[in-house]
This record gives C-alpha cells, sequence and structure tokens, in this order.
C-alpha cells in the first residue's frame, strides 16, 4: 500500500495538510469560512469547469518549498494545483479584493438585477457574491445585453439575460446525458446558452442543470412563481427510485410539496450519496414527484450558506443602514421644488380628505361618503 | 430542404478528413463547414449544418456552437458576393471610413444588408491581415486592396458583369 | 543594406514553384539536419542561435522544444501558427505567400527535431488563396521525396497538412488554436496542462509562429552561433517588419535588430517617411496590442537615448514610456490622425474578438468600446477616463488568456500618453467632431535629468 503524499499549503495564514493534487480551492472550503473563494463556474462535479468566472481569483505569494518564487499573476484557485510550502492569500490581499470587485462588476454588468421576479432569489449565488463582494453602484450607464426567454421543454425554463455563461449546465448536458442539444452559440458579449432551433431538452437527466445554475437563468417550471424559497421547509426525503438514487431535498409549505431539488452540500453542490457518487436526480424525482404521500421525510434540511434563506446571515457582516432622508442628497443640496399641490388639481382628494387617515383600506365609498364637493 | 455533397464534394470532404486521426473526424469541422458553405449558397442554414454533423458522425448542437463562433460562417442569406471591408487601427487611418461610406451610397445599402437584387452584401471586418495595403476590402478567396473610390466603381461593375452574362 | 535570411529570395522569379526554389539553395537544411544531426543537436542548435518566437511573446524557441513531453508510444504534433490576426501585421502572409517552400523547410527540420510525424499549418481562415499556395507546395514537395513516409532515406517520416480557420483572431492564442485545431470553438484553455504536456488530442504539442519556424532554415544552415552573432543581445537573427499606416512604403522588411526606429521610418531602404510630408505623431510598434508611444518617445527611451528596433531597446522604460517589439506589426500614425478614434477602433476589434469565456475580457472590452464610443463622438466626461484606466486594469492580468491583456495595454498608453486629447474631446464636444487635436506636443523632445 502506498502511502498517501501530504502537501503543506498556508491560506490566509491558516496552514493545513492535503493529499497532492489538491486545487487551492479545494484545500481553502477545507478550511472553510471566508478563506474559501467565492466559485461561480468551478463545480467539483463536473469536469473541466471552472476557470472561467473568474471570482475565485488568489494570490500566490511563494510557489512551494523548492522553488518559492510567488507567481506573478492572480491564479484561479479553482485550477491551480497545490505544491508543498505554497503560501496563498485569499482575503489578506489587497490586490485579490480588488480583482474579485472588478469581477463582481463585470459579472453584474449585463445582469437585470430583476431579483424581486427571479425564482433564485434567497438561493442565488450571485447574491451571495454581490452582497458579499459588490458595490452598491453600477458605474456602467449603457444598456444591458437582453434576450428572449426561452423555453426548453416543459419543464426548463432559460432566462438568458441572467445568465453569466458559467458554462456548468454544459458540462452537466455533455456528462450526464448521452446527446448534447444545447450549448454556447455565438462568441464573445453576445454568447448565449441555446438550442439554435427549437427543441426541448428532454433527457431524463436534463432537470440537474438547475441545480447547477448559479443565477436564475434555468429554473423550474414547475414551480416558477409558485413561492418564495425562504417560505418554504427544506426537509430530506427519498424515495425508492428506479432511476437514481431517490435522495431529495423537499421544499414544504405545510404539507404541500412545492418543488424538489437534489441535495446541496454547503457549497452549493450535489451532495454525494452514501456509495460516494454525485446526488444527481432524475427528472422524475423532480417535476413528477410533487406529493408528500410520494416520499418518506427524513427529517429538516439545515441550509447554511444561501443568503435570504438562512435568515439573518447577512446581518452580522454588512450591518443595517437606518433609512435616512435622500432628497437633498440626491439633488446636491437643494430642497425638493413643490411643482403643484394635487390638492389644487384633484377632484378625489379634496383638502379634507387625508387619504392617511381613512380607517381601512378605502375604497369608491369612502370617497362617496366624504366628498362633499361631489355630492 | 435537404442537402446532399455531390462526388466532388464527397471526395474533397474524404481528403480533409484524412488529415487527421482516426476517431478525430471531429477536427474536420472548420474545413467542412467552408466546404459546405462554399458549395451551396453561401451560408449555412440548419439543414446543412446538420448535414455535416451527420457526415463527422457529431451532434448537431456542436456544429452549431462552432459555426456561430467563427464570423466568416455566415447563418443567414447573403447576396452573391460580400464586400467585408475592414474598419479596424490601421485601415481606419487609411481611409477606409471614406471607403465603406462610398461603397454603402454607390450600392444603397447600409453594413449587414444586402441589395434588392441579391448581388451584393456589405459587411465591416475588423483586421484582415492587409494593413499595408490599405484601406482594403474580402470578396470571396481575394482580398481587393489599396482602395480608392475609383477602384470601387470598378469591382462593382466588374462583378455585376459576371452576374448579367 | 542589413542582413537578409528570410526575404532575400522572395522576388526570384518563380521562386514559388519547387525547382526554382530548390535550385537556388532550398532544402539544403533539411538534408543536413537528417543526415548530419539529431533531434537533440538540432535542439542545441535552436538554442544556441537564441532564437525566440516570432509570434508576438518572444519566448525563447529552443527552451520552448525542450519542455515537449517524450512519452512512451504516444505522438507528438507540430502546428505552425498562421492565424496572423493581429492588427498591423501581414508578414506570415507575406512570406508563405511567396516563399512557402520556406516555410515547409522549417516544419519538416523542426518536425524532425520535435519528432513529429503529422504538423498542421493552422492557417487564418480569409488567406484561402495562400491556402493553395501552401497545398501546391506540399504536394510538390512531396512528389520530390520531402514529404512522406522515408525522407532521404533515413526513415523518418512527415506530413504536413493545412487547417483552415474561419475567422477568429483568439485562435491565434496556441491553446485556442489546439481548440481550433479539433474542430471546437476557439476557447484558450486553462493552463497548466500546457500544450507540450497535453496538446491537439492531448498529445504532447509545440505551436511556433510562421517567421519562428521559417528562421530555423538559416539557423540550421549557417549554425546556430553564428545566427546570434546577427542583430544585438538577446535580440538575435533577422525579424520581418510588417509597416503600415501613414507612410511611404509600407510593406514587409526584413531586418537585423541593430538599426534605430528613426532609421527605420525615415530611411527609404524601409518606410521611406511620413506620406506627404507630415509629421510623425505616434506610433504602435509591435501590433495593436502593444502600447502606442508619441514621436518623442517612440525615437528617443526617456532617458535621451536612441530607441533601436529590437526586444530589449523597444520595451526599455517597461510600459511607463516604452512599448514590445511584440508581432512586428508597425503601426504609423501621422499628426492628423485621432488617437481617441484609433483607440476606439482596436477597443471594437477585441470586443469583436473577445471568446467570451471569462468575464473581464467578455464585460469589460465592450464597456471600453461603449465609453471611448461616447467619448468620441462628444459625449463623454473626465471622469469616464478614469473609469476606463479602472476597467482596464481590472481586466489586465486577470483573464484566461493574454486577450484581456493585449485589450487592456492599448487603452491603458492611449490614456498614459495621450490623456490630453482625450480631455480636449470632452471639453470640446463639437470641435472635436470637425476638427483634430492634431500633433501638439507629441513630437517635443523630452526633458531628460541630466
Amino acid at each position: 500500500m502506498s502511502e498517501q503524499i501530504l502537501f503543506k499549503v498556508t491560506i490566509d495564514n491558516i496552514t493545513i495538510e492535503v493529499p497532492a493534487g489538491t486545487t487551492v480551492l479545494q484545500a481553502a472550503r477545507l478550511i472553510g469560512g471566508q478563506v474559501a473563494p467565492p466559485a461561480m463556474c468551478f463545480y467539483s462535479k463536473l469536469e473541466g469547469s471552472g476557470g472561467k468566472c473568474r471570482t475565485c481569483l488568489v494570490e500566490v505569494s511563494k510557489g512551494s518549498e523548492k522553488d518559492p518564487r510567488p507567481m506573478p499573476k492572480l491564479v484561479v484557485s479553482c485550477r491551480t494545483t497545490v505544491m508543498d510550502g505554497m503560501e496563498v492569500k485569499n482575503i489578506t490581499s489587497e490586490k485579490v479584493l480588488d480583482a474579485r470587485a472588478g469581477v463582481v462588476e463585470f459579472l453584474l454588468l449585463n445582469h437585470p438585477l430583476d431579483c424581486p421576479i427571479c425564482d433564485q432569489a434567497g438561493e442565488c449565488h450571485l447574491q451571495d457574491l454581490s452582497f458579499d463582494h459588490g458595490k452598491a453602484e453600477t458605474r456602467y450607464e449603457f444598456q444591458r445585453r437582453t434576450f428572449k426567454k426561452h423555453d426548453l421543454g416543459k419543464n426548463i425554463q432559460l432566462h438568458m439575460t441572467r445568465c453569466i455563461l458559467c458554462y456548468r449546465c454544459v458540462y452537466t448536458a455533455d456528462q450526464l446525458t448521452n446527446k448534447r442539444v444545447h450549448g454556447i452559440l455565438d462568441r464573445g458579449d453576445h454568447a448565449e446558452i441555446a438550442t439554435h432551433i427549437e427543441k426541448s431538452l428532454d433527457n431524463e437527466f436534463i432537470g440537474n442543470v438547475i441545480d447547477v445554475c448559479p443565477v436564475g437563468a434555468l429554473t423550474d417550471k414547475t414551480f416558477r412563481f409558485k413561492n418564495r424559497v425562504w417560505f418554504l421547509k427544506p426537509m430530506d426525503a427519498h424515495r425508492d427510485c428506479p432511476t437514481c438514487s431517490g435522495r431529495v431535498t423537499l421544499w414544504n409549505r405545510g404539507d404541500e410539496v412545492y418543488r424538489v431539488t437534489a441535495r446541496k452540500d454547503q457549497w452549493g453542490e450535489i451532495e454525494d450519496t452514501p456509495e460516494g457518487q454525485p446526488g444527481w436526480i432524475c427528472n422524475t424525482c423532480r417535476f413528477d414527484k410533487k406529493e408528500a404521500a410520494d416520499w418518506i421525510i427524513e427529517g429538516p434540511r439545515e441550509i447554511s450558506r444561501q443568503s435570504v434563506i438562512a435568515q439573518g446571515h447577512y446581518a452580522g457582516q454588512i450591518g443595517t443602514t437606518k433609512p435616512t432622508e435622500i432628497f437633498a442628497a440626491v439633488n446636491d443640496g437643494r430642497t425638493p421644488h413643490l411643482l403643484m399641490d394635487i390638492h389644487d388639481e384633484s377632484e378625489v382628494n379634496l383638502p379634507n380628505v387625508h387619504l392617511g387617515k381613512i380607517q381601512g383600506p378605502s375604497n369608491g365609498d369612502t370617497f362617496n361618503t366624504n366628498n362633499t364637493h361631489k355630492a | 430542404m435537404t442537402y446532399t455533397f455531390n462526388e466532388t464534394q464527397m471526395a474533397e470532404l474524404n481528403r480533409l478528413v484524412a488529415h487527421y486521426p482516426e476517431g478525430k473526424q471531429k477536427s474536420a469541422l472548420l474545413p467542412a463547414l467552408h466546404l459546405a458553405q462554399e458549395s451551396f449558397d453561401g451560408w449555412l442554414p440548419t439543414e446543412l449544418m446538420d448535414y455535416v454533423a451527420s457526415l463527422l458522425h457529431i451532434e448537431p448542437i456542436e456544429v452549431y456552437e462552432v459555426a456561430s463562433f467563427y464570423s466568416m460562417f455566415n447563418l443567414k442569406p447573403v447576396g452573391k458576393f460580400i464586400f467585408e471591408v475592414c474598419q479596424t487601427g490601421p485601415c481606419m487611418i487609411s481611409g477606409s471610413d471614406d471607403i465603406i461610406a462610398y461603397i454603402q451610397q454607390q450600392l444603397t445599402i447600409k453594413p449587414g444588408e444586402t441589395t434588392k437584387d441579391g448581388v451584393f452584401t456589405l459587411k465591416l471586418v475588423e483586421c484582415l491581415g492587409a494593413c499595408g495595403y490599405a484601406p482594403m476590402m474580402q470578396v470571396g478567396k481575394v482580398f481587393r486592396e489599396h482602395l480608392t473610390k475609383e477602384k470601387v466603381d470598378s469591382i462593382i461593375a466588374e462583378y455585376r458583369a459576371t452576374v448579367t452574362k | 543594406m542589413g542582413v537578409k535570411l528570410l526575404i532575400d529570395k522572395a522576388n526570384v522569379p518563380g521562386i514559388r514553384t519547387y525547382e526554382v526554389y530548390r535550385r537556388e539553395g532550398g532544402y539544403r537544411s533539411v538534408e543536413k539536419a537528417l543526415k548530419e544531426m539529431n533531434p537533440e543537436s538540432i535542439v542545441e542548435e535552436v538554442k544556441k542561435s537564441g532564437l525566440r518566437g516570432r509570434g508576438g511573446a518572444g519566448f525563447p524557441t529552443g527552451m520552448k522544444w525542450s519542455f515537449i513531453a517524450k512519452p512512451e508510444g504516444v505522438p507528438r504534433h507540430l502546428v505552425c501558427n498562421a492565424d496572423e490576426s493581429e492588427p498591423g501585421t501581414f508578414k506570415d502572409r507575406y512570406l508563405m505567400e511567396f516563399l512557402p517552400h520556406l516555410l515547409l523547410e522549417g516544419l519538416i527540420v523542426s518536425s524532425f527535431a520535435l519528432g513529429a510525424n503529422d504538423t498542421y499549418i493552422y492557417i487564418r481562415g480569409e488567406y484561402a488563396w495562400i491556402t493553395d499556395i501552401l497545398e501546391e507546395a506540399i504536394n510538390e514537395a512531396k512528389a520530390n521525396g520531402w514529404l512522406g513516409k522515408n525522407i532521404l532515406g533515413t526513415g523518418f517520416e512527415c506530413n504536413i497538412y493545412v487547417h483552415r480557420g474561419a475567422g477568429a483572431y483568439i485562435c491565434g492564442e496556441e491553446t485556442a488554436l489546439i481548440e481550433s485545431l479539433e474542430g471546437k470553438r476557439g476557447n484558450p484553455r486553462i493552463k497548466p496542462p500546457f500544450p507540450a504536456i497535453k496538446g491537439v488530442w492531448q498529445r504532447p504539442t509545440v505551436v511556433n509562429n510562421v517567421e519562428t519556424l521559417a528562421a530555423i532554415v538559416p539557423i540550421i544552415n549557417m549554425g546556430g552561433e553564428e545566427y546570434a552573432k546577427i542583430g544585438i543581445g538577446r535580440s538575435t537573427g533577422t525579424k520581418l517588419i510588417s509597416a503600415c499606416g501613414n507612410i511611404n512604403k509600407p510593406g514587409v522588411y526584413e531586418i537585423d535588430m541593430t538599426i534605430s526606429v528613426e532609421e527605420f521610418i525615415y530611411s527609404d531602404e524601409y518606410c521611406g517617411g511620413i506620406k506627404g510630408g507630415k509629421q510623425l505623431k505616434a506610433c504602435i510598434p509591435g501590433g495593436s496590442s502593444v502600447p502606442i508611444l508619441p514621436a518623442n518617445l517612440l525615437l528617443k527611451t526617456a532617458t535621451g537615448e536612441t530607441r533601436y528596433m529590437n526586444y530589449e531597446s523597444l520595451s526599455d522604460g517597461g510600459f511607463a514610456t516604452g512599448s514590445m517589439l511584440g508581432s512586428g506589426g508597425f503601426i504609423v500614425l501621422d499628426e492628423d490622425q485621432c488617437i481617441v478614434k484609433n483607440t476606439l477602433t482596436l477597443a471594437r476589434f477585441y470586443r469583436h474578438e473577445s471568446c467570451g469565456q471569462c468575464s473581464p475580457c467578455r464585460e469589460g472590452t465592450g464597456w471600453m468600446e461603449k465609453i471611448l464610443h461616447k467619448i468620441e463622438h462628444g459625449h463623454g466626461t473626465l471622469a469616464d477616463i478614469d473609469l476606463l484606466w479602472d476597467i482596464q486594469r481590472k481586466i489586465e492580468g486577470n483573464t484566461i488568456c493574454p486577450l484581456g491583456d493585449a485589450a487592456a495595454w492599448p487603452v491603458a498608453a492611449a490614456i498614459r500618453h495621450f490623456r490630453d486629447e482625450f480631455e480636449w474631446h470632452i471639453n470640446n464636444p463639437d470641435l472635436s467632431q470637425t476638427s483634430n487635436f492634431g500633433l501638439q506636443h507629441y513630437a517635443d523632445p523630452i526633458h531628460v535629468p541630466a
């Protein structure tokens, strides 16, 4: 039996030993917490993924014990393997934080920021990333790129406008199905995920593209607009499925099953089954088994990372800002100039009718009884 | 519409595929798409791309991905002759703007459009590697260089003549 | 007249054909290499020659060759990068168009040195007629026993194939080129693994520029040491410079790297001075990606030394006051040219050519183009200049491949050296639409502190 070779790596001044071949990102995740760089495109269960979004850039301040020279550029931690004696700076590097803020800005440049109407809100990795590393304002003043919504079959909706081109769904289709029908078309800033001709994705495992999508570009049509994820209670459950492991997370309200997803770990990736296989789930489990009776409930699932689902996650970190009077600020110090008093013009809002003082919801009757002028 | 290569075209495809190791016939995709585009109407309809996919034993999406990546493949119908005028730095400082404006005026089309008779398409492209011979444009396989208004006139006349014959 | 090793025969009538090329002494290096040398000694000669990659990066060729992995039973490949797409560069086109056999000769020797039997020329799709020229030359070489099985009875087999691209600047990047050669989108690969370990079809691969491979021929013929005597310092041998823009004699010139920039621009042997007797305003000396320099920093370095046409001298002063030899695409701008507009067309080029794989390049190049468009058309603000600077800074060094840097550098250099002109555009929105900022102080001598 050969002994496993262990490499010592120091990330943000914390040293651990990991097997040779481990990536910097995996090592950092073993340390956990803030030391783990964010990753929008890398997905450990998908071969070939990573390197594209550039959010996991880190500084290698010492290459290895043998060759201590620092690496000249920031490197992607998801695709850089550790060397013995390597020293890495993530959040302790100003350069990294600066570059990461830049990447977040780039990723959000053409993103619609339609979180209020997006089903992914509350469990969106881009939302997390923006909270952690983004700025409150954008410096982009041009029209954002948009695409038409696209149905990929009866269960999956593609909202390309939100896509950050992580390629995860392409790798998923390549590696989980035997015939990929969607891919990346065009290039540069108009590249898009598409099928070229209207086609539905109907492989039995294609539903997993929804789980790997870090944003709201691929969503579950059987769940769209049905509920907000933070109102739902995630429960681990399983069933005897002939196609997949049948191990899922149910998203319930009361006894009602709103949504079925694969089980995800703290990094948002699909958990392994007890047999050590990635726990991808089939379309039947995901889209068709929406009765509580279909499932054997194991117990509540703890969601450890996601923004809104894990309530209060951000309160301690970014603090809360008290609302203040902003008129003066946005008007360069000028007080608002009253163009007209609505009471002078409106027949409805007469001076003696104060909407705020009407008890309960106001309706036509309220006005009829109070509106002496009309009566 | 269905597409089929004739014997000569098929022989050419086989020659191209033979350039690559066995089982790596996907490598012939770019040359095969060139061949397909030249063999039919100068552009790549979906059916033609599907045909190429079947010849190389790959999935249609692999062809769409590639065809849409490279600027020389036309995914929409084009005119018989495409004037691909370079507009990048070295051509720009040598007066390509005037040439582009002149062609637009002569053909009464805007960049990306095709003349009503279907003869000419005007396309603005980025650097074609003829910077020392600027301003220039590519028409089919050849480069037309050191363009002047007079030269543009004669080039238009030259291609128009091949159609009216 | 300087030494000419590559294109001295380009004007011999019929040199494109095998017969004339052979009569003029062609294919001697193949005889020498295959009969008198072995792969190791060829690599050694190339190392001694000091030859540096002529595609732009200037990496020592001999060293690159020595990195190639040699696993048992796995074929290796040499790929010739003829995807010449860097604006301002058209030297490889000239070489292939007029001297196709010179390239083949270099390819055969190099394939032998690397132990590669199947060698590919990846040529940009727009060079369609050159594809025909090369294929014709390959047929001739094959018919005369220089290609195929058992060349010169040595048992060495070499086949050369031409693979035509289809319009993508990014395929000049070696891993994107490899992807494209495999029939895929030209998305650069994430390195490591490097092509020398896992290249085309996961086999060890070396990718070299056309001019680099052509230079192998004189190196073998004259010996690495002799070759290294030409030129100066680490800029050995000769370099093809493709000169364009507002000069009297645009074209491809072979120089030994000891001549000054001033001589190159003004002597009748080379560019023949600025067209129409105008004044030199600026120059991009090594292809559009390298920093643009104003006339005063181009002809002399910041310390007042004469600037020469070589790797070291052109980069003297770093990016603050220097540039790069790059691919040898020499773009000259006269006093009437607008730096903002020139930068805009380059930014548009890089936006158009970004593969879209990684976010800083995909989003950043388009953003820069939009801001430059705004400034050029008289709608910019002074804050836009700082914003542009910040965007290019956040792209540079943070992308998968060098296209990010290539897109950032021209913008950075334009702002660094021509900020006045940007400000003039912004402060005179009406004027900037009808007139030009002109030469201003850009040719004034720079005060050198004693």
